[in-house]
């Protein structure tokens, strides 16, 4: 795993942003797993706990305008775009006052006032629509740019490759974020792809790719920064490729039987992103304990409000079957 | 022995072309590879070199002439030693060897127009009186786009050889001129990959045509055609927006063989979330696909190659639309109905025109668009006949015709006197083969003989 060594600039203001940002994902995963254990969530349900550092350090150089788009693990996104814990978790539980009215679960979730594209199934599917969102940027000129998230899977995918030709070729605003959580499923990168380091996969088409230490919310930021500069003036797509880990299974029922209780516990204990923030605010001395104890115990409130909300919230009323599959013609 | 030069086909649907230039005259030498001439289709313009060697004996058909059918003879050459004296006019102008394949029973030719124009038994929701005016189904399709295009600036296409090229099957020509390079977009040949960025830039507010040469290649592109465009809108909750028409030739052209030759039709009927449109004549190619473009859904826009060249009548009205979703009885019967769509609606108005003579008096019922499916016009009219062919030129099973006599078992079976009949392809793979190929596409001797089954005439 790439490793950040030193210390990267920062003030207390902006550290402690990024730490309860991260914070907020993290607890609110956690709660969704509980609930997912109690029955009230369902289906598939992938869990973004130990990748917190790379949508949040992203999000820090989002501008207002930019989108983000990714798969269905998809919560933290969610989350770092600002959209309402209640109404996140409210989808989870499948209850009307969620996202998706109930009716998209936890990997289809969308909010077109807080620039979030979703939320898709298809592993690689958002890769070509986020372009197609920065073709529609570029088309109206309004000056933003879009972020594609995709995993180490995902970069497998032939409509990848297709997009990246595109992207370059048509010069459009899109970064493309590869999050390499080292496993799809049960596969890890090794036994998947003949060539795994990701960043390198635009080099045929031109595009830069850098690789970042994403268990590093600051060396994230500062990448990202670099990298939406250089989409934003329109020199055309950019890769950073993430390097992370995912602590829980790839969903809520996983084997787990592909890697060792060594390996995770290593990374949990020596490179988790929120420790090694939480270690700084403490060694800065831009926090106490206690003050991490109050943030930790507002974000709790936070979490259970969103949780009481999707418990309370009815199921979405049967008529709702028949809505929202087509629009109305305007005449 | 003098040899015949002939009208070449250039493609395997072309029944005639323009010559345009001579690159020789008479009396010129040519050896093999020559350029003789310069002909010209709606589709391309090519050479045609000589084959053989000889002396340019007589030159049969003049440079300009427009309309000349393929196989006839326009040059003929004299061997070394040879006068002119030697020149027969040719016994008759033989159709080339690739046109030959006869129907395997004297059908109404297929490539023959639609019938005689008929006057749409119903009315269309035109004023009275309007000018009707000629035009190609390719320029309708062009005309609808460009005019779109016109009025709204989100509207934009984009597909493989949509601009330089100006279309596979000429529907876009000129489109790069009047609208450029922004609006206008070449894509490499990547279906998937270009659906994917038409459907996230119709969720990032444009409204883009994506044009596929032909749908056989969308296969590569169907996920993102109904996960994507197709489902967002229900999995958002509402919110998500997905304007955007998918479009090009479907089904079966002429001898490409079987993945050049697929009906999507029921594929994509089956899918909510989508409208699935597929027009017969010209005036409903372009007015439905004017009415796809403004649409807020994600459309399917099924087009049939056979008919890009056909020329029929369309009002002459500004801004014509054709409300998607309303099927159209082109004939008025009472003793059967036929359902057909796209090109399958001409065989079943020949098929009508033939069953008239025999005193078996057919409504021809348009489908138009697939989904949503007209039942009312369609249950309507079985009210009245009693009797009911589902024509389509895809496959049997699951198809269009299976759908239609279910509905009609539902909701009209008391009014029934036969079983509903079905005509479709074969159940193969569409072989190359002239004969086989014709063997295996329905046509209006299939029609008729559907009709008489649910008559109960011999
Ligand atoms: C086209 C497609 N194939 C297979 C699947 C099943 N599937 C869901 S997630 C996944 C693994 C993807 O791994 P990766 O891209 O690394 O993302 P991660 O889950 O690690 O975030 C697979 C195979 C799918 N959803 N879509
Ligand atoms: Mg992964």
């Amino acid at each position: 795993m790439v490793k950040t060594s030193g210390k990267l600039k920062s003030s207390k203001a902006e550290l402690l942003r990024l730490y309860k940002q991260m914070l907020l994902i993290r607890r609110f995963e956690e709660k969704a797993g509980q609930l997912y254990g109690m029955g009230f969530i369902a289906g598939f349900c992938h869990l973004y706990i130990g990748q917190e550092a790379v949508v949040v350090g992203i999000r820090g150089a989002m501008k207002d305008g930019d989108q983000m788009i990714t798969s269905y693990r998809d919560h933290g996104h969610m989350l770092a775009c600002d959209m309402e814990p209640r109404g996140v978790m409210a989808e989870l539980t499948g209850r009307r006052d969620g996202y998706s009215r109930g009716k998209g679960g936890s990997m289809h979730m969308f909010s077109v006032e807080k620039n979030f594209y979703g939320g898709h199934g298809i592993v690689g599917a958002q890769v070509p629509i986020g372009a197609g969102l920065s073709l529609a940027n570029k088309y109206l000129g309004n000056g933003a740019i879009s972020i594609v998230f995709f995993g180490d899977g995902a970069a497998n995918q032939g409509q990848v490759y297709e997009t990246f030709n595109m992207a370059k070729l048509w010069s459009l605003p899109t970064l493309f974020v590869i999050e390499n959580n080292q496993y799809a499923m049960g596969t890890s990168i090794k036994r998947a792809s003949a060539q795994t380091e990701l960043y390198k996969r635009g080099i045929s088409f031109g595009i830069k790719g850098v690789q970042v230490d994403g268990m590093n919310v600051l060396a994230v930021q500062e990448a990202a920064l670099k990298a939406a500069k250089h989409v934003r003036s329109g020199k055309g797509p950019l890769i950073l490729e993430m390097m992370t880990y995912r602590y829980r299974g790839h969903s809520m029922s996983d084997p787990a039987k592909y890697r060792t209780r060594e390996e995770v516990n290593e990374v949990r204990e020596d490179h988790d992103p929120i420790d090694r923030v939480k270690n700084r605010l403490l060694d800065e001395k831009w926090a106490g304990l206690e003050d991490l104890k109050a943030i930790d115990k507002e974000i709790k409130a936070v979490v259970n409000d969103a949780s009481d909300f999707a418990k309370a919230s009815p199921e979405p009323d049967p008529s709702e079957l028949y809505t929202d599959v087509l629009l109305e013609v305007e005449t | 022995m003098s040899v015949d030069v002939q009208m070449p086909a250039l493609s395997p649907t072309m029944e005639e072309g323009a010559l345009i230039k001579w690159m020789v005259k008479e009396g010129d030498e040519v050896r093999s590879g020559d350029i003789l001439a310069e002909i010209e289709t709606d589709k391309a313009t090519m050479e045609v070199e000589a084959v053989d060697e000889g002396i340019v004996g007589k030159i049969l058909v003049a440079a300009g002439s427009q309309n000349v059918a393929v196989g006839t003879v326009i040059l003929q050459l004299l061997e070394d030693g040879e006068g002119a004296d030697v020149l027969k006019t040719p016994a008759k102008q033989v159709a080339a060897a690739a046109n030959v394949t006869p129907e395997p029973a004297p059908a109404p030719n297929p490539a023959a127009p639609p019938v005689a124009p008929q006057p749409p038994a119903q009315e269309l929701d035109i004023p009275a009186g309007t000018k009707m005016v000629e035009i190609s189904v390719r320029d309708a399709l062009r005309d609808a786009m460009a005019e779109e295009m016109r009025r709204d600036e989100r509207v934009f296409i984009m597909g493989e050889e949509v601009a330089q090229y100006q279309g596979a099957y000429k529907v876009t020509r000129e489109l790069l001129a009047e609208f450029g390079d922004k609006r206008v977009i070449d894509t490499p040949i990547t279906e998937h990959g270009f659906a994917g960025i038409g459907v996230g830039a119709a969720m990032g507010g444009l409204r883009p045509i994506v044009e596929f040469m032909t749908w056989n290649f969308a296969m590569q592109a169907i996920d993102q055609i109904i996960n994507s465009a197709a489902k967002t809108l229900y999995m958002s909750g509402g919110q998500m927006r997905c304007p955007i028409v998918f479009r090009g030739p479907n089904g079966a052209a002429s001898r490409v063989g079987a993945q050049h030759s697929h009906d999507y039709s029921s594929w994509y009927a089956n899918v909510p979330g989508l409208k699935v449109v597929a027009p017969y004549d010209a005036a409903d190619a372009k007015g439905l696909l004017k009415a796809a473009i403004r649409d807020p859904n994600p459309i399917v826009f099924l087009e049939h190659e056979m008919m890009y060249g056909e020329v029929m009548d369309i009002p002459d009205i500004e801004d014509y639309i054709v409300p998607i979703g309303k099927a159209l009885v082109r004939r008025v019967g009472t003793d059967v109905t036929i359902t057909a769509h796209s090109r399958m609606v001409g065989r079943a108005l020949e098929a009508a025109s033939e069953l008239e003579k025999e005193g078996i008096s057919a409504e021809v019922i348009d489908l138009r668009t697939l989904r949503p499916l007209d039942s009312a016009t369609i249950i309507a009219s079985v009210k009245k006949t009693n009797r009911i062919v589902c024509a389509e030129e895809g496959w049997g099973q699951s198809g269009i015709g299976a759908e239609i006599a279910a509905r009609v078992m539902e909701q009209a079976f008391d009014y029934l006197d036969a079983p509903p009949a079905r005509v479709f392809q074969k159940d193969v793979p569409l072989p190359y083969a002239g004969n086989l190929e014709a063997l295996s596409l329905p046509n209006a001797r299939d029609v008729v003989a559907a009709v008489k089954e649910v008559c109960y005439v011999k």
